[in-house]
């Protein structure tokens, strides 16, 4: 159903006119115009601006941006987005009627072809240099195809009946065969309005419309051709072509990186590479005053320790001797290749404070001509964006260089744990896991110590000293005041102590194979681990594998406060806050240690995932949650996650702190930390998945020559026990011009700030306010776009800035992710589970997660060993006769169609026909054919980029299981409420012209 | 005399009692102006060879309050099957099973000759005995290594299905899991937490678990009959494990800077050992065996801190009140030995260290319980380890010489009424017709029990005369005091021992010969000995000195012979001649004297008040032998006149044997007169003492610090502080020079003692 590349072409011909200048003078749209033009019912057409990428501050800005209107018939009072210039004739037919959109007034179709389908950037295509447009899905304006969209005018709609409450009934499933939509559903946008009853007044003007019949008067319903909207898949596609074959190089300041589903190299030139630090725009506003008429965060998403490719070069390490790293005296900031050396190179001036320092006379060097270093390219922090110094003495806590971490298993052996046969498992796993501990470089063997402890509703630590025998094992009971009952022996030399290991493992699924004990404690344990790394001096990771709330009576003791009445309530945030404020303390404590907890939860029922996750959380942590877990079925996926988890790359003792040049500064941090104060994120362990996005706000002006700086350094003890900095560098750009800021923005990293945000806010404020206010931002930058940028247009358009066009599918897909509405399967703890995950998401999680990958599997030739291109996430576009993969980086489904082949069932599934595939499968038979091996191919390679592992799970059409992956299409309207691609986008319309007016 | 002498002799041997009085004053003024109270020294389980226990149970008398066992005093009426009870004079029928008594075919307990009789009781189920080791870690490494090998060893020592168990301790204290194979475990506590007995046993997981579990596994309560199992095992069966367990054993591995003491939880480690015996086996034959090798120091019952710059507590701090720790570390540990002595154990305290370790704040926990305490510089010394292996030796009849659980029962007759009693025992609080108002010693009881004792150990029970004056008693009447005491014999048997003496009534007007004549000084200057070391507990050392004095003077004024104010008159009988004597060294022991003594010489009392008589005796008067080529050995006056040059003397205080080398004969020594064989008669000399030293070594319990020395020698202060300073710097020119050694010291000789003594005695003005 994609548009092809002629029929682009073609549209493209058409459209010129919309709209001249890509600056609009403020405040153009004149209220009276305004209304002339809202009766209209025009197509769409998405403002589209080009330009080069990232090519200094010269955008091209090639033909009329596009502006592309959606529309939605289905709200009464959305606008219609006209495609014609001011001024022009009203409608032209609205006899074209298109049968798509349903509102029950009636619709006023306008004329088709403005209607652009997702556009592509064009002058990145080199085929499409010309004044590219937004394309229509179809070509030309066929009246018969359904991308116009008719919207009545909303002052003919009686008042109240234009939304009904946010919580409305919930409408049905959007299908195929139900082109209606009920003009309830928009009220499942968050923003409760009301019904607005001034709504109507600025709109006297209606019934000039002749056309459109007074609000009783049902029409057909019509709707929007959702290929008529902006889509994902496409803008994904495009920068995939255009910007996946050449190395991203970051000398220059201020460009945007490629998108982060495309496959790019990059070549560090004195800028941090997009892997590192991804920012929501790359051209900043001079002034606060235009960053808050944007109202376009500004926030960076920083992986501090992020895995790169095989192909780019991690970090070089810079060792500055005795006197460590040379930084800035005022402001502390790290040598870096923006500092300006100044006196023929005897002082250098501080690029963040503009402090002049003196260069030590180790570190002194001439400068050559153009007021460089001459050694400049021969030492990584005066010419690359990302390095690392190794840190001295005065670094390291209470003054001593650091002992290596050590990892602590802490194994829950209650009655669950040993029913499922987690615990048999787990100890035969770790095994041989043990070989694997995380080692830096090219170290024979890891400096981590390990050391176990089990535990139910006491604690036992072993003691796995070489010189044993036999282990010996140390119950504590004294729960209520945790102590480590040894020293010597409990943290140990893997390779030295093997064999007392081994035996160790061995013997605890025996030991506890008749346990009967049901309780468990939480608190304690992690205080157990956290006090036996403060006893061996050492930062550290505790692997905690727990089943069950926690309910013995110790520090900690949770009960069950589960409870979806909450749902909805101005309760429903005690649902995502601690039950008590023991896990705080214990978080903090722990980070003052440098304890990192990883939790594996493996729970039957409830278990408060949201007081658990705490620790985890503060600690720069991970939750991995297995319910009901079952070894046969969950084994693949526990194990590789523990696989990973175990062999990842970890800082400790880290504290990370981002630093700005004068005029913007760091705000508000996201994600698994612990803040003691303002500035320093503190994290007792830091891995390569785990990001940390920081908000800035101006303090002062920026200038534009200038730009603005981040540096971002991160202090930390590597695997080895070594103390070292890793510092980041990135430039931007500042604007005077608003456009310059919308023309640079990254809507993924936008879509992380927000969803962070969001989910953050869920803590301290009612779910539905939290949904408002992102909608309303959305609106408002949006709006400010339309009113300052975007050529001036009708004002029933929907202009979208091109950079943005996937705003408001994918905050749609924030706005119903089970965080923010929760469907009736999703569970609290599954909430408080994924809301705590995406707090660490980077820019790609977040992405897939909220806006899954649908990939269809038999369309693209067998041979082709490439992904096939994706599909979007709608129902609409599976065919019966196909079958489909999905993911979103936690949950992998394959969908078989109804009507699929046969041979295809037979090759992939090994069984006759449709109906004997079992639902629910959760592997396929390896079988070997050419359809099976690349499909299992293709799982594999999926699952290798995420970094959990996906369990599959293979859903027939019209199964039950259906209903589960449904959840997933996330273009359609949800079970929850949650409205559909289409509609939301008409709600957005409706909010940008109630702001614009 | 002589009579009474065997007569003395003779009721010891068979009763295993010593009165002060052998005959009694009858009236209760009279007794009061004796100045000794009427007191016997009992040794309850005296071993009697000769008296092989009778296998049914004792005969009562039926009236509930008295309840005295049938026995030789008692008159039986053959015909009509009545016994009358000599204590209540009820009249008792035989039970069935005597019904064929008669003159001729009478039961043993009627029999004069067992006034001492052992019952062995049938009923109740046996259950083994039990040793809990509590094993102090922070050791020198030698030390515990000497230490793990004792234990090691003792292991092969104990009965086989005795039930041994291990808790280790140093900065926490750990319960050792016996039964495990393939792991060792433990259950850890904190060093600083006192907990309760409750939750002890919670954590332990010793209470009964909740229904669940008995639904779930019927079967699993009769394997394990005892939750505890998993903590105390029949020897046999983990002798192995535990051989290895304490192989492994490791010194404490906490790391403790300079300037520090280690942390010594041994405050929660008896704490836990009491509470898990408390919780699994009350009431059963059970020693708490405490090893430790410095003072606790930190926890519930710390007894120092751990900045090695604050010393220990001395005497000098007790008094000035500046012992910050020592009042709440006693009540911890009193408050444990109560609880322990209520459950019928026992909690012995090995402690060897070369500075103190807190004995005095622990030794309730010995003391009330009937534990030993044995105190040496270091587990890796002969004094230890034999003193440790002598706990397991065994009496003739191959049983353990220690007895559990035993409670003693006193039964006078109308005229007598008990006071107290002064050993190691607790009161049971049961009072009685029988129990006199007035204490001596631990009283308002006739009952006390005794958690630990052994074929030594020996009580002072103290009696009031309460017949009035005016009431006298006929003519030939003999007041009877019966023992009976229940306890649990090492073959695990319970058993109960029963003693009845009786005594003559003699009116001190007109009897007063016989009444001097029946003195025992050596029980009474023990037993006054003992009350002084009791008050010592609770009063300043001078007060009880003055008391002591008080009581002597009083009772020369009354038995000695003089004419008033004159000195040189004054006499005392053959009876009473050595009393003052004993009495002058007790004030010099350090039983009552904290100079120059640790307060942990608490250890000394704690010996002194449950040896016999003859070993107390030693201790309070150390005996002195002197070796020669003038003749064959000979007990010599504890002098400084014995110390002469060419004499080897051999001192024995209980405590310490020490063997002294006069100045010549050092000096032969030095010259190697012994290596040659012309001298071998002074090789002989030389071996002499020591074959006596080892023959002593070889019968004491606990063994005796063993101290080789000579003239000059440094470790000759044992001696010099001992003898009778005779000659002092002071008097040193008037006693010649050629008659012994003189002491460098400011005391009293026992001459210028005996002149003021006999000075104040005819004095009048007292």
């Amino acid at each position: 159903m994609e548009p092809t590349m002629a029929q682009y072409q073609a549209i493209s011909k058409h459209l010129p006119k919309v709209c001249q200048e890509p600056h609009l003078p403020r405040g153009h749209l004149q209220p009276q115009q305004h209304r002339l033009l809202v009766a209209r019912l025009h197509m769409a057409s998405l403002a589209k601006e080009m330009y080069r990428m990232g090519q200094a501050p010269r955008f091209r800005c090639k033909g009329p941006p596009t502006s592309l209107a959606s529309a939605s018939g289905s709200f009464p009072n959305s606008g219609l987005y006209g495609s014609y210039p001011q001024g022009q004739a009203p409608p032209l037919s609205q006899a074209q009627g298109h049968p798509g959109i349903q509102t029950p007034q009636r619709s006023a179709p306008s004329q088709a072809s403005s209607f652009t389908p997702p556009a592509s950037g064009g002058p990145r295509l080199p085929s499409m240099t010309g004044p590219l447009l937004p394309g229509q899905s179809f070509g030309g304006p066929s009246v018969s195809q359904p991308n116009h969209v008719s919207s009545p005018p909303p002052q003919a709609l009686p008042p109240g009946t234009q939304m009904s409450g946010p919580l409305g009934p919930l409408p049905p499933m959007h299908s195929p065969q139900q082109p209606g939509y009920q003009p309830q559903q928009n009220g499942s946008f968050g923003p409760a309005r009301g019904p607005q009853p001034n709504y109507g007044s600025p709109y006297p003007a209606a019934p000039t419309f002749g056309s459109q019949p007074g609000p009783p008067q049902p029409l057909p319903p019509k709707r929007l051709d959702p290929d008529a909207i902006p889509s994902p898949i496409q803008v994904i596609e495009d920068d995939r072509n255009n910007r996946g074959t050449e190395p991203f190089v970051t000398g220059v300041r201020g460009q945007v990186p490629p998108l982060v589903t495309t496959n790019f190299l990059v070549k560090d030139q004195g800028n941090a590479s997009p892997r590192y630090i991804r920012c929501t725009s790359y051209n900043i506003p001079c002034t606060s005053d235009m960053a808050k008429q944007a109202q376009v965060p500004l926030a960076a998403v920083i992986k501090p320790l992020a895995r790169l490719p095989p192909e780019e070069a991690s970090p070089y390490v810079v060792d500055h001797g005795e006197s460590g790293p040379l930084r800035c005296n005022r402001c502390k900031a790290y040598m870096c290749p923006f500092m300006q050396f100044v006196e023929g190179g005897r002082r250098f001036q501080c690029c963040f404070c503009s402090c002049i320092n003196d260069v030590p006379p180790q570190y002194f060097q001439h400068l050559d001509h153009t007021g460089k270093r001459v050694d400049a390219y021969d030492r990584p922090e005066l010419s690359l964006g990302s390095y690392e110094f190794l840190a001295t003495v005065d670094y390291c806590k209470n003054n001593k260089f650091p002992s290596p971490p050590a990892f602590i298993f802490m194994i829950d052996v209650s009655y669950n744990a040993i029913r499922t046969g987690l615990v048999r498992l787990l100890c035969e796993e770790l095994k041989s896991l043990l070989d694997f501990l995380p080692r830096e470089g090219g170290a024979e063997e890891s400096a981590i110590r390990v050391g176990f402890v089990t535990y139910n509703k006491v604690l036992h630590f072993y003691n796995v000293k070489s010189s044993l025998a036999q282990p010996q094992m140390m119950v504590v009971s004294d729960v209520a005041d945790m102590f480590v009952p040894l020293l010597d022996g409990f943290l140990v030399n893997v390779n030295e102590s093997r064999a007392v290991i081994s035996s160790l493992l061995d013997q605890i699924p025996e030991m506890f194979a008749d346990t009967r004990e049901t309780e468990t404690v939480f608190v304690p344990v992690i205080q157990a681990g956290m006090e036996a790394l403060k006893a061996a001096e050492c930062a550290g990771k505790l692997f905690l594998f727990h089943t069950s709330l926690p309910i013995a009576e110790a520090p900690g003791k949770l009960k069950n406060r589960d409870d979806r009445k909450l749902i909805n309530t101005d309760k429903e945030k005690t649902l995502f806050q601690p039950q008590t404020g023991a896990y705080q303390t214990l978080a903090k404590e722990c980070v003052a240690q440098g304890c990192c907890v990883d939790l594996f939860l493996f729970p039957n029922q409830y278990v408060d995932v949201a007081t658990l996750s705490v620790v985890p959380q503060l600690t720069g942590g991970s939750v991995y949650k297995y319910a009901c877990f079952q070894v046969e079925n969950d084994q693949e996926r526990f194990l590789s996650d523990l696989r990973r988890d175990v062999q990842k790359v970890v800082g400790f003792d880290a504290v990370m702190r981002v630093r700005t040049s004068t005029g913007i500064r760091a705000v508000d941090f996201f994600g698994a930390f612990y803040m003691s104060n303002t500035t320093d994120v503190e994290l007792a362990g830091l891995d390569g998945d785990k990001t940390v996005t920081v908000e800035f706000k101006h303090d002062d002006r920026l200038n534009e020559d200038s730009g603005a700086l981040l540096q971002c350094a991160l202090l930390y003890t590597s695997c080895a026990g070594q103390r070292r900095l890793r510092i980041h560098n990135l430039a931007l750009n500042c604007c005077t011009q608003l456009a310059d800021l919308y023309r640079n923005c990254e809507t993924d990293t936008l879509i992380n700030y927000m969803a962070k945000f969001a989910y953050r806010g869920v803590l301290n404020s009612p779910v539905k306010a939290v949904r408002d206010t992102l909608v309303t931002q959305c609106a408002q930058i949006l709006a400010c776009y339309r009113k300052n940028c975007a050529s001036p247009s009708s004002a029933g358009q929907l202009i979208l800035p091109e950079c943005m066009k996937l705003l408001p599918v994918y905050l749609n897909c924030v706005l119903k992710s089970d965080v923010l509405q929760p469907g009736a399967e999703v569970t609290t703890d599954d909430r408080a589970y994924v809301r705590q995950l995406v707090t660490s998401m980077d820019v790609a999680e977040t992405n897939v997660f909220f806006y899954p990958r649908l990939l269809p599997l038999t369309k693209s030739p067998i041979e082709s060993t490439t992904e096939p291109p994706a599909v979007r996430a709608s129902e609409e576009r599976l065919s019966n006769g196909d079958i489909y993969l999905l993911e979103n980086g936690l949950n992998l489904f394959l969908w078989v169609g109804a009507s699929i082949q046969q041979g295809v069932v037979q090759s992939l599934f090994s069984v006759s026909s449709f109906s004997q595939i079992t639902s629910g499968l959760g592997v396929l038979p390896v079988l070997d054919n050419p359809l099976s091996k690349k499909v299992r191919g293709l799982i594999d390679s999926l699952r290798a980029q995420r970094s959990r592992y996906m369990k599959l799970i293979v859903v027939k059409q019209e199964d039950k299981l259906e209903m589960l992956f449904k959840h997933f299409l996330v273009e359609d309207k949800s079970l929850s409420g949650g409205a559909s691609y289409v509609d939301f986008l008409c709600h957005m319309h409706k909010e940008i012209r109630q702001l614009l007016s | 005399m002589a009579t009474y002498l065997e007569f003395i002799q003779q009721n010891e041997e068979r009763d295993g009692v010593r009165f002060s009085w052998n005959v009694w004053p009858s009236s209760r003024l009279e007794a009061t102006r004796m100045v000794v109270p009427l007191a016997c020294l009992l040794t309850p389980l005296k071993e009697r060879p000769d008296l092989p226990p009778v296998q049914y149970e004792p005969v009562l008398c039926s009236r509930p309050t008295c309840k005295a066992v049938l026995n030789p005093l008692c008159q039986v009426d053959y015909r009509a099957k009545l016994w009358a009870c000599n204590f209540c004079f009820q009249r008792n029928q035989f039970p069935p099973a005597y019904g064929g008594i008669s003159e001729v075919n009478q039961p043993a307990e009627l029999m004069p000759q067992f006034s001492t009789i052992e019952y062995v009781i049938q009923r109740g189920a046996q259950s083994p005995l039990i040793f809990l080791y509590v094993v102090d870690t922070c050791l020198e490494e030698d030390d515990l290594q000497a230490l793990k090998e004792s234990l090691q060893m003792s292991l092969s020592l104990l009965p086989p299905d005795a039930l041994v168990g291990l808790i280790t301790f140093g900065r926490m204290v750990q319960v050792h899991e016996l039964s495990c194979e393939g792991i060792s475990k433990s259950y850890v506590f904190r060093g600083t937490k006192d907990l309760t007995a409750k939750q002890i046993q919670d954590m332990l997981g010793l209470t009964k678990p909740a229904m669940p579990m008995q639904q779930a596994r019927p079967a699993q309560p009769q394997e394990h009959p005892f939750a505890s199992s998993r903590f105390l095992q029949p020897v046999h069966k983990i002798d192995m494990n535990l051989t290895d367990l304490l192989g492994e054993l490791q010194r404490d591995p906490w790391p403790v800077t300079q300037g520090k003491r280690p942390l010594r939880s041994t405050g929660v480690a008896l704490s836990i050992a009491v509470g898990l015996l408390e919780g699994t086996f009350p009431n059963t034959g059970a020693r708490i065996m405490l090893f430790t090798g410095g003072p606790p120091t930190q926890g519930p019952g710390m007894v120092v801190g751990d900045e090695l710059k604050i010393p220990i507590r001395s005497w000098h701090d007790i008094e000035k009140d500046n012992a910050r720790f020592m009042k709440k570390a006693t009540k911890h540990y009193e408050m444990l030995a109560n609880r322990t002595a209520a459950n019928g154990h026992c909690i012995d305290i090995y402690a060897c260290a070369l500075d103190q370790t807190g004995l005095l704040e622990m030794k309730c926990c010995a003391n009330l319980t009937g534990g030993y305490m044995v105190m040496g510089d270091s587990f890796n010394t002969s004094l230890f380890k034999q003193t440790f292996q002598r706990i397991f030796t065994k009496d003739f009849n191959g049983d353990f010489r220690m007895a559990f659980g035993a409670t003693l029962d006193v039964k006078t007759s109308r005229e007598l009424k008990i006071a107290g009693a002064i050993g190691p025992c607790v009161s049971l609080n049961v009072k009685g017709p029988c129990v006199s108002e007035n204490e001596l010693g631990v009283g308002g009881t006739s009952q006390w029990k005794i958690c630990g004792l052994d074929p030594t150990s020996t009580l002072g029970i103290y009696f009031e005369v309460v017949n009035q004056h005016n009431t006298p008693i006929p003519q030939g009447g003999r007041g009877a005091i019966q023992f009976v005491t229940h306890y649990q014999h090492s073959s695990t048997q319970r058993r109960i021992r029963v003693t009845t003496i009786a005594r003559n009534w003699a009116d001190v007007q007109s009897q007063l010969r016989h009444i001097e004549a029946a003195f025992d000084q050596e029980a009474a200057a023990v037993l006054m000995a003992r009350l002084g070391v009791f008050r010592a507990e609770s009063e300043e050392g001078p007060d009880v000195l003055r008391w002591l004095d008080r009581q002597l003077i009083r009772l020369c004024q009354k038995f000695g012979q003089y004419n008033k104010e004159d000195p040189t008159s004054f006499r005392l009988s053959d009876s009473f001649s050595l009393y003052p004597q004993f009495m002058f060294h007790l004030r010099r022991s350090p039983f009552l004297q904290v100079f120059n003594n640790s307060p942990d010489s608490s250890y000394y009392r704690h010996h002194f008040a449950r040896q016999d008589l003859t070993q107390s005796l030693i201790m309070i008067q150390p005996i002195l032998y002197s070796y020669s080529f003038h003749g064959p050995p000979e007990p010599v006056l504890l002098d400084s006149s014995s110390i002469l040059a060419d004499r080897i003397l051999l001192m024995d205080t209980f405590f310490q044997i020490v063997i002294y080398l006069g100045e010549t004969i050092a000096q032969w020594r030095k010259a190697g007169y012994q290596d040659m064989p012309e001298y071998e008669n002074f090789k002989h000399l030389l071996q002499a003492p020591l074959d006596d030293a080892q023959e002593i070594l070889q019968a004491r319990f606990p063994m005796p610090r063993y101290i080789n020395t000579e003239h000059g020698g440094s470790q000759a202060r044992f001696l010099l502080s001992k003898v009778n300073p005779s000659q002092t710097h002071n008097n040193l020119y008037a006693w010649g020079q050629e008659t012994g050694a003189p002491i460098l010291t400011d005391d009293v000789s026992l001459q210028v003692f005996m002149d003021h003594l006999k000075k104040l005695a005819v004095s009048s003005a007292c």
